[in-house]
């Protein structure tokens, strides 16, 4: 129960913490800075400049206090201002959610499992015809950067073969149904931003299980487990695959945060209006309470795959069930 | 009556960077049924590496560079994975030094008794129960304990419990490497007497390594003194504390003090055990010898039996057999 | 046989010294053995070179419109030209400097970050250690893209000063835990109980025992730093947020993808400093590789010897 209570606290106290840098970010800046984003909005009346004045902390008068809780208010009842368009940001957001959920939802399931799965074999077999290739193909994949993956792919399916549409998530000009054909056009525009999305995390998934499961097999356990004559697959999986994950359940929820930051980027390499191409117009437009209310959905999002893991992790492992 | 386990010129080498590293050396073995034998030496004499080979158990980067394994009539060594896998268990099986570690932490005791049982036996979930019960019992344990994981049991109960586990197949071997290293002293004797007992009860062999001599003097019928990877002195127990002929069994002897009998000055051994990658030349002992020959530092001393025991030691040469040379020597030069 | 109990210790500060240098040696030969060092080290070499020298490369002004426009790759412009007439190729060579500058000045910074607080919190313990751990953990939960985002919208026009900034902020986290959980375990060893024995002074200790020991880590917290600031700052400026009147390849890369360089033909101008970004991050994550593989040689590659008979 203190686990719980103790992981939970967590989980709310960084919250907090985002949702406060949120609040402190434009008090903080150095003044002209937050003047020259408002002089991009030209031509509009006294009145709404003003509150976006406030908004945006440049009111001088504001009782820092008061506004602080009127924002955590604010933000608990998904009431995040306008945005530059003078549309609720929260039904902007709405819009580009389901399909930044799809997006890295399905793709990181994939990554994971077959990161995993060849992080696994590639361990058992070290040295072998798998292990040696993927190793040096890894190390590639791993530190090019997401967009360079993006724009590789861009130019290589995209253009050069032309088999995979180049940006957005529908054609142009289709009206969104539940028909077969319109599933298969968002299915191939998907295409691309998911591979993208898999090569670029799944590398990852692979060296940390890897590293781990190589560690894993020199416990004693695993000799004592050969020594008893199991098969190998038994070995691999039920004896050292399962003992090696464990540990990183929680590093794998943590890197999320990288996931998201790459999906970001690939989505404006695609113009795959999600979340992440939002953060893109937001900075063109600039659209602070945009960025600033999606600035904390990924954060959230982030907070609850931790905690998620954390509990998994938890439940999992017979030696903290009891503690 | 054939032997239940031969080894013969059985050597191990460490594959290292700078160089291979052999860590086991020539050593010849042999266990009869139901026999104890316990192979004692220093920390770093290749021991547990001896042990690991026998089980057929090495991991890179250590690789059994010759000999053979010669298991009720069957050379180990050249069987593949695949028929070791049958064997394993159900002839021979091993229990490990820290059961902390040789324990799956994630699985019920239950639960690795059964996958051992099912890699071997069809058997159905109640016979796997039963019999789960029933080696817990023999070793003492409350087989409420079967549920149990191995973080919950105390430091002898999960020695046992390896023991338990060795025991499923009632097989004709057991291999111990320091079982009860992990103990104190009192639960050590518990467990050796426990051990014992088995062993007369269901009669299987028991090879057991060991640093500490006196534990297993009391239950050994044969002791094997290694040191530097190879054997120094192999005997039946008694013979051996009666009488040890390698300078190194007697300097391990020495360093026990008797309870009973007259207060003598304690000897060690002085200097530390060679780096096994740059080995000594001749007798491996010779730079710590007390009693050593000039000779000891060329000629590196075979394996001899020496009145019913086996002595790696120049104190103790072949017995002088006249040789007739085929041609006289002179005409070779000519 | 004793040991006479009064043999002279030598001189801490000598023993230190040497101690440095015998590291040093050890790890000049090992990085030299390791394949995957040397690549990365001659990457870095090459990369440096070019930041250092361009105009010995690329005499050709990048900033200078004055060619064809969208021109494809020829001997006169190796990589083509951009959409306003700028040589490609002059531009990436003379993009290295700054791309490499925020690179080595964001790890730095990092690193030192993560050091004062992983060791101080590891030493100190107490308060201090469960502040500072909270704060570290905070940080490394927090996305840093969509920060980094946030904090660069805000300070935009600040150019290159702004993004090693928001940089440091987001990146010193992950090196500060580890830092803190190695010394951790390094705070109870043995000798560390000898030295305070001793009497020697808390400070003395973190400098002459502790460091020397946690110098793999460091160096291994910079070059992990440095993977991370080359695809993130890259992949700011990519978004548009960097200073678009600073050359660097992230800004390359954003006026390439603005001007679909890619669907119109003229991919070189987009997928050259993409994979310039990709050379340099993987130099550095080579060098990160082989010094974890040099200090865990359970990872090393493992000999396997040719069959022998049986």
């Amino acid at each position: 129960m203190r686990f719980v209570a103790r992981r939970l606290g967590l989980f709310l106290l960084t919250l907090w913490a985002a949702l406060t840098i949120n609040f402190l970010i434009p008090r903080l800046m150095p003044g002209n800075e937050a003047t020259a984003v408002l002089s991009h909005f030209r031509g509009v009346n006294p009145a709404a400049l003003h509150a976006l004045q406030v908004e945006f902390g440049v009111n001088a008068n504001e009782n820092v206090l008061l506004s602080y809780v009127q924002y955590l208010g604010n933000c608990l009842t998904g009431q995040f201002g306008l945005d530059a368009a003078r549309v609720p940001v929260m039904n902007v957001i709405l819009q580009g959610l389901p399909w930044t959920l799809a997006l890295v939802g399905v793709t990181t399931v994939i990554a994971f499992v077959a990161g995993t799965l060849l992080g696994v074999v590639g361990a058992w077999r070290r040295g072998g015809s798998l292990d040696s290739i993927l190793s040096p193909l890894l190390f590639i994949l791993t530190t090019f950067p997401v967009f360079f993956i993006a724009l590789l792919l861009l130019f290589a399916f995209g253009v050069i073969l032309g088999w995979f549409p180049l940006s957005s998530n529908y054609s142009l000009g289709a009206t969104p149904s539940l028909s077969l054909d319109f599933a298969w056009d968002v299915l191939s525009h998907a295409v691309l931003p998911g591979v993208t999305l898999v090569v670029a995390t799944a590398g990852g998934w692979i060296y940390t299980m890897r590293n781990n499961m190589v560690t894993t097999l020199e416990e004693d356990y695993v000799k004592m487990a050969r020594a008893k004559g199991l098969s190998s697959w038994r070995i691999m999986f039920d004896y050292s695959a399962r003992n090696a994950i464990l540990p990183n359940l929680t590093g794998f929820a943590m890197q999320l945060g990288f996931v998201l930051g790459g999906s970001i980027l690939v989505e404006y390499t695609f113009s795959y209006p999600g979340l992440g191409y939002l953060f893109f117009t937001g900075t063109t437009n600039h659209d602070l309470p945009l960025q600033e209310a999606l600035f904390l959905f990924y954060t959230l999002a982030v907070l609850v795959c931790v905690l998620v893991a954390d509990f998994a992790t938890a439940w999992l492992d017979p030696r903290t069930r009891d503690a | 009556m054939p032997a239940l386990l031969e080894v013969r010129g059985l050597s191990v080498d460490y594959l290292t960077d700078a160089g291979d590293v052999r860590a086991v050396d020539r050593v010849d073995l042999e266990v009869a049924a139901g026999e104890f034998l316990a192979i004692v030496g220093e920390s770093g004499c290749g021991k547990s590496t001896l042990l690991f080979a026998i089980a057929q158990l090495l991991s890179p980067p250590a690789e059994l560079a010759a000999g053979s394994v010669t298991f009720a009539g069957r050379d180990m060594v050249t069987l593949g994975e695949r028929e070791l896998r049958h064997v394993r268990w159900r002839d021979y099986s091993v229990v490990m030094q820290s059961a902390m570690n040789a324990l799956n932490p994630m699985k019920s005791i239950e639960a690795q008794f059964a996958d051992t049982m099912r890699a071997h036996a069809r058997l159905t979930a109640e016979a796997i129960h039963q019999r789960a019960a029933e080696v817990l019992r023999l070793v003492g344990i409350d087989p409420i304990h079967l549920a149990s994981y191995p973080h919950q049991l105390s430091g002898g109960m999960r020695q046992r419990a390896m023991i338990a586990m060795a025991l499923l197949f009632t097989p004709q071997l057991v291999i111990m490497d320091e079982p009860t290293s992990a103990l104190d002293v009192v639960a050590q004797r518990a467990l050796m007497s426990q051990i014992k007992e088995l062993q007369q009860r269901l009669g299987f062999a028991v090879v057991f390594v060991t640093h500490d001599m006196s534990l297993v003097s009391h239950y050994s019928d044969r002791l094997v003194v290694m040191y530097a990877g190879q054997i120094a002195e192999a005997a039946p127990t008694a013979r051996l504390f009666e009488r040890p002929l390698h300078p190194y069994s007697r300097g391990l002897l020495d360093a026990f003090p008797s309870i009973r009998g007259p207060r003598r000055l304690l000897t060690g051994i002085p200097g530390s055990p060679p780096d096994l990658a740059r080995p000594p030349s001749g007798c491996r002992f010779q730079p710590r010898c007390p009693v050593a020959l000039p000779e000891c530092s060329v000629r590196d001393p075979e394996l001899r039996a020496v009145d019913g025991a086996d002595v790696r030691c120049l104190l103790y040469p072949a017995p002088a057999v006249p040789v007739v040379p085929a041609v006289p020597v002179a005409e070779h030069r000519a | 046989m004793t040991v006479p109990l009064s043999r002279p210790i030598a001189a801490p500060s000598a023993g230190a010294a040497r101690g440095y240098r015998d590291a040093g040696a050890r790890l000049g030969r090992a990085i030299l053995r390791n394949r995957k060092a040397t690549i990365g080290l001659g990457l870095l070499v090459v990369i440096t070179f070019v930041a250092l020298f361009p105009g010995m490369i690329a005499p050709d002004d990048p900033q200078a419109a004055i060619y064809g426009q969208q021109l494809g790759p020829s001997a006169d412009h190796l990589l083509g030209t951009t959409q306003v007439g700028e040589d490609v190729f002059s531009q990436l060579i003379w993009g290295t400097r700054l791309t490499l500058i925020i690179t080595v000045a964001v790890g730095a910074l990092t690193t030192l970050i993560s050091v004062l607080v992983g060791v101080t919190a590891a030493y100190v313990g107490g308060v201090a250690d469960r502040s500072l751990s909270l704060l570290t953990d905070i940080f490394l939960i927090i996305p840093t893209l969509p920060l980094l985002i946030v904090l660069s919208s805000y300070l935009e026009g600040s150019g290159t000063m702004a993004i090693i900034a928001v940089l440091v902020v987001t990146g010193w986290a992950f090196g500060a835990r580890q830092l803190r959980a190695q010394g951790l375990t390094l705070r109870t060893r043995a000798y560390l109980e000898a030295a305070r024995v001793r009497g020697e002074t808390s400070a003395y200790i973190i400098l002459v025992e502790i460091l020397p020991n946690m110098i793999s880590l460091v160096v291994a917290s910079f070059l992990g730093s440095a993977v991370y600031t080359v695809a993130t700052a890259a992949g700011l400026q990519f978004l548009g947020l960097g200073n678009g009147s600073e050359m660097t390849w992230g800004t390359m890369l954003h006026f390439a993808q603005q001007n679909g360089a890619i669907e119109s033909g003229n991919a070189l101008w987009a997928l050259a400093p993409g994979a310039a970004v990709a050379l340099l991050g993987t130099s550095f994550a080579l060098l990160n590789y082989a010094f974890d593989e040099i200090g865990n040689p359970a990872l090393r590659r493992t000999r396997r010897r040719r069959a022998s008979a049986a």
